[in-house]
């Protein structure tokens, strides 16, 4: 590793604190505007004058917007985002309570992702203009064009109430809720863990619609990178030169081809599975899937102004994260970038 | 006369020797007009984009009924002769609803794009015009609302300024302008150091003539390219906004709307809030296939 | 004989129809070095790739004989064509830059060549991959073979690339433009590489330029192409006595210090050329 790629490196994770500053800015002073009045939310619609002027001191909103924000500062830095109206619980309790079964739906959506996507779109690189490239094409299409909010009502429909193959909205059956005590909060793993499988193929069998919804949603992405990056790499000379080697097509394709793209395709792969949160937000609300979107959602319909600033936040920062890794990941892995 | 049918003569317009620039022009624009029109996905997407633009402006007259006019005997009735696509949960005609939940699907995007582009071109433009700091500034901002998914910043943003379609527009706006910043600036920093450029610094021409006059004009195909593939995304997270309440409201015939308020009936009456589903799907496709066949005319780099 | 061509033809779909790049050229080849000669576009490249049968997937080949050592070009299947390709007919490409794979060590892109065409372990591959690379009188082979193609000059990546093409011990080779990427001290130590490695092993060689002096040197005849056609052919020794025009004119725009000029002549070009 040279100096040079050492300090772009370091230049690319300087920068973190910069952004995450400006995130938390913004979302300070989208609470600001808000038109609901924080002190009411805590004090109720008919407390007296006194008490109202006191939870206002308390608050800290007498002093001017710069100290307001220093103060907002101060708690976030002690992993303080308030409390919610709605569950009266600690935002950050909350948030850890309902994150990860949005990881759990965001990880299984974006491996099947990849799994269809990426050969997918290897395969109609390698065919372009073909029949096949053209059904790709309009089924990725397709895919990003379709609200996933629709395609889960539909789904629903279909093979739920329909067809009785798919159980319905939620994470697991009521009759099993409770059975697993959580340890890492992804219903799923924490069955396998306890060895409960009866709950564990209940929580899978919950996981498959919502997650091939979400999965189809930056599937479309997947493909569509994954065949423009490698109608470019296969227009390479290199790729001449290793059919001048006499090598296999399934060799060139994979070990030639794609070799060159793969590291441009990790940083593709990072911003999909960020960008999952945006539609996890709507297939957890569709599902009913208790997951940080639906927490969104929930607290956006109550009014929970600490509620919807921490959980914008922390989605802010996940992908601000995945962000980060996939530029990481680039100047890391590429040779070339050396 | 002659000298009309010389110039609409297909040998003129795909002459190998162009006579004159204008000439030249009009060469490569009928020549990426045949292949676009070779392109039949991209023909299909133009196609049904005219028909929707034409649809909603004509919706009085195409529509028979009055959308808000409620029937509450003939509720959440199937698709019939009167009631082409059926009525809703307040006995409204869902095909006239539809017509008219295009105008505001379609205003909506419009209004995005006149907010967007000249905020995207113009911080995109300055930053790559005057380097350094501004750059670095301008970029940094950037940044930061990349650094939200574009639906969660534009729900808290339409939380802070309350539910409706006013909001919903101007949180897409503010969340949807830095691509366009960004795309604006690496088109700049290509030509920022060229000789023309420098030309024109010479002759005395200040600052901001340079940057209006001769690079935002040279942005302006990769902003028109990237505005068709990103009609689609703003759709989507119109009518997301609509079907999560914090975009239109009721009454109003949006599409997200639409399904949020009927989407308890999705079991028993399925075609309530599945057809306006399908028009978002509809318009936002044709919205894709339409930008995705300019941009292999128009600009074949960017993917 | 080890190459025969007659009446190749290579054509391109265009908006107006069907352009020929090749057409009407006839070839044979032995043990001997041929040179092939012509400007930029003129169809050097793909005649010479079409003995690989490396054209580019839209371009339209025939011709009333294409043939490598008595197998059929044009009806052999791909598996033929793999064990011809690399195995008894090496190409070696412009720029190093962007014919060596950027995300492979040069080590292993040699190793590669070897292992696809003699079999044995990767560990064999590899010490024959920095055996080769000392044959191409690279004086640092382990560095060399761990380095990625960025990492070396033009003249290193040139090098690599014959070694590359050599692995299999082909009884052809053929050098599209070897050195026209290469600084000009650079070229002839290439040039001479070639030379040198084409004699010792015995084999064929097809070399292309745009550099008529250059080709006469270092091979036995020179074919002349213009417009997609061959219109001269000649052994390398009697270059003056060429007859066509074309030819004619490429030797009289070159400066010489035996004959100055004031001024260096400026090719007129005939149309009746093309016909
Ligand atoms: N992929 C291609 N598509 C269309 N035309 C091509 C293609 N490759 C080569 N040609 C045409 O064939 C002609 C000869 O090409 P080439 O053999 O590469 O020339 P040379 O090697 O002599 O410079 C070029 O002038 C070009 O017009
Ligand atoms: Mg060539």
């Amino acid at each position: 590793m040279t100096a040079s790629r050492v300090r772009q490196t370091l230049a690319s994770v300087a920068s973190v604190p910069l952004t995450l500053f400006g995130l938390i800015l913004v979302t300070f002073l989208i609470g600001r505007a808000m038109p609901i009045d924080p002190v009411i939310a805590i004090a109720g619609d008919h407390a007296p004058p006194d008490v109202i002027a006191r939870v206002r001191t308390e608050l800290g909103l007498d002093k001017p917007l710069p100290v307001q924000f220093a103060i907002y500062m101060g708690q976030l830095l002690h992993g303080n985002l308030g409390n919610s109206v709605m569950t009266s619980h600690p935002v950050t309790e909350d948030i850890a309570r309902f994150f990860p079964a949005t990881l759990e739906l965001a990880t299984v959506a974006i491996i099947i992702a990849i799994l269809i996507g990426v050969p997918l779109g290897v395969v109609a690189a390698w065919r372009q203009g073909s029949r096949f490239d053209h059904v790709v094409r309009v089924v990725s299409l397709a895919g990003q064009s379709v609200p996933v909010f629709v395609l889960g009502l539909v789904c629903l429909l279909v093979f739920y109430a329909k067809l009785g193959i798919a159980p319905g909205t939620g994470q697991i059956d009521v009759a099993y809720e409770g059975m697993v005590p959580p340890i890492t909060g992804m219903l799923v793993l924490d069955a396998a863990l306890e060895g409960d499988w009866d709950s564990f193929w209940n929580a899978g069998s919950h996981l498959v619609l919502p997650s091939l919804v979400l999965a189809y949603f930056s599937m479309a992405y997947i493909t569509r990178m994954t065949r423009a990056f490698m109608i470019e790499s296969l227009a390479g000379e290199y790729i001449v030169t290793a059919r001048a080697k006499g090598l296999s097509a399934t060799r060139i394709l994979w070990r030639h081809a794609f070799g060159n793209i793969a590291v441009r395709l990790v940083t593709v792969l990072a911003l999909a599975y960020a960008g999952l949160l945006e539609g996890a937000v709507i297939t957890e609300t569709v599902f009913s899937w208790p997951g940080i979107g639906l927490y969104l959602t929930g607290s956006l319909l109550n009014a929970d102004m600490n509620a919807v600033l921490g959980a914008t936040l922390v989605i802010g920062l996940v992908y601000l994260v995945l962000n980060l890794l996939a530029d990481l990941a680039y100047r890391l892995l590429d040779p070339r970038v050396r | 006369m002659t000298a009309l049918s010389t110039y609409l003569s297909r040998d003129w317009l795909l002459s190998e020797t162009p006579s004159s620039r204008t000439h030249a022009a009009w060469v490569r624009r009928y020549r990426g007009w045949l292949q676009f029109r070779g392109n039949g996905l991209a023909m299909v997407g133009l196609i049904t984009v005219i028909v929707m633009i034409v649809a909603s402006l004509a919706a009085p007259l195409l529509a028979f009924q009055d959308p808000s006019a409620q029937d509450l005997a003939g509720r959440l009735a199937p698709p019939s002769a009167a009631h082409w696509f059926g009525t809703d949960e307040l006995g409204r005609d869902i095909y006239a609803r539809i017509l008219y939940g295009g105008r505001v699907t379609l205003g909506m995007v419009v209004a995005v794009v006149l907010l967007v582009a000249p905020i995207g071109l113009a911080v995109g433009c300055i930053a790559g015009y005057f380097g350094g700091i501004v750059d670095r500034a301008l970029m940094r901002l950037t940044d930061v609302f990349l650094a939200f998914p574009r639906l969660v910043l534009a729900l808290a943003f339409v939380a802070a300024l309350k539910p409706g379609i006013t909001s919903a527009v101007i949180a897409i706006a503010l969340t949807a302008w830095p691509p366009y910043a960004r795309l604006a600036r690496a088109e700049t920093l290509t030509v920022r150091n060229t000789d023309y450029i420098a030309a024109v610094r010479m002759t005395g021409a200040r600052s901001g003539r340079i940057i209006l006059r001769h690079i935002v004009p040279l942005c302006v195909s990769s902003v028109i390219v990237r505005v068709t593939l990103d009609m689609s995304g703003i759709i989507l997270t119109a009518a997301a906004l609509g079907f999560l309440g914090m975009g239109a409201q009721p009454p109003l015939p949006e599409w997200g709307t639409m399904i949020a308020s009927s989407r308890a009936y999705i079991l028993e009456q399925w075609w309530v809030p599945t057809i306006p589903g399908i028009a978002i799907f509809i318009a936002s496709l044709a919205f894709n296939l339409l930008g995705d066949g300019m941009r292999d005319v128009l600009d074949p780099r960017q993917r | 004989m080890l190459v025969e061509i007659r009446n190749l033809r290579v054509q391109f779909p265009t908006a107006t129809g069907l352009s020929d790049a090749v057409r009407d050229v006839s070839l044979t080849l032995g043990q001997e070095k041929l040179g092939i000669v012509g400007e930029s576009g003129s169809g050097k490249s793909l005649t010479a790739r079409s003995i690989m049968r490396l054209l580019p997937g839209n371009a339209r080949i025939s011709a009333d004989r294409l043939a490598f050592d008595g197998i059929d070009l044009l009806r052999a299947d791909e598996a033929t064509l793999r064990k011809i390709r690399g195995g008894r007919a090496g190409l070696i490409m412009q720029d190093p830059k962007y014919s060596l794979n950027p995300v492979m060590t040069a080590g292993a892109q040699i190793a590669e060549a070897w292992r696809v065409h003699r079999g044995g372990s990767r560990k064999a591959a590899g010490q024959a991959a920095l055996d080769l690379l000392t044959q191409v009188q690279i004086r640092d082979p382990e560095r060399v073979a761990r380095a990625y193609p960025h990492e070396l000059s033009g003249g290193m990546g040139q090098r690599v690339m014959i070694a590359m093409m050599l692995a299999p011990d082909p009884e052809l080779l053929i050098a599209d433009e070897p050195t026209s990427a290469l600084d000009a001290t650079v070229q002839a130590e290439i040039l001479r590489l070639i030379e040198d490695l084409v004699s010792r092993r015995g084999m064929g060689l097809i070399l292309i330029s745009h550099d008529l002096p250059l080709v006469s040197h270092f091979c036995d005849r020179v074919a002349v192409m213009y417009a997609g056609r061959i219109v001269e052919e000649l052994a390398a020794n009697e270059l003056t006595r060429a007859k066509h025009p074309y030819t004619r004119g490429l030797l009289d725009c070159l400066p010489s210090l035996t004959h100055p000029q004031a001024r260096l002549k400026v090719m007129q070009r005939d149309p009746s050329w093309l016909t």
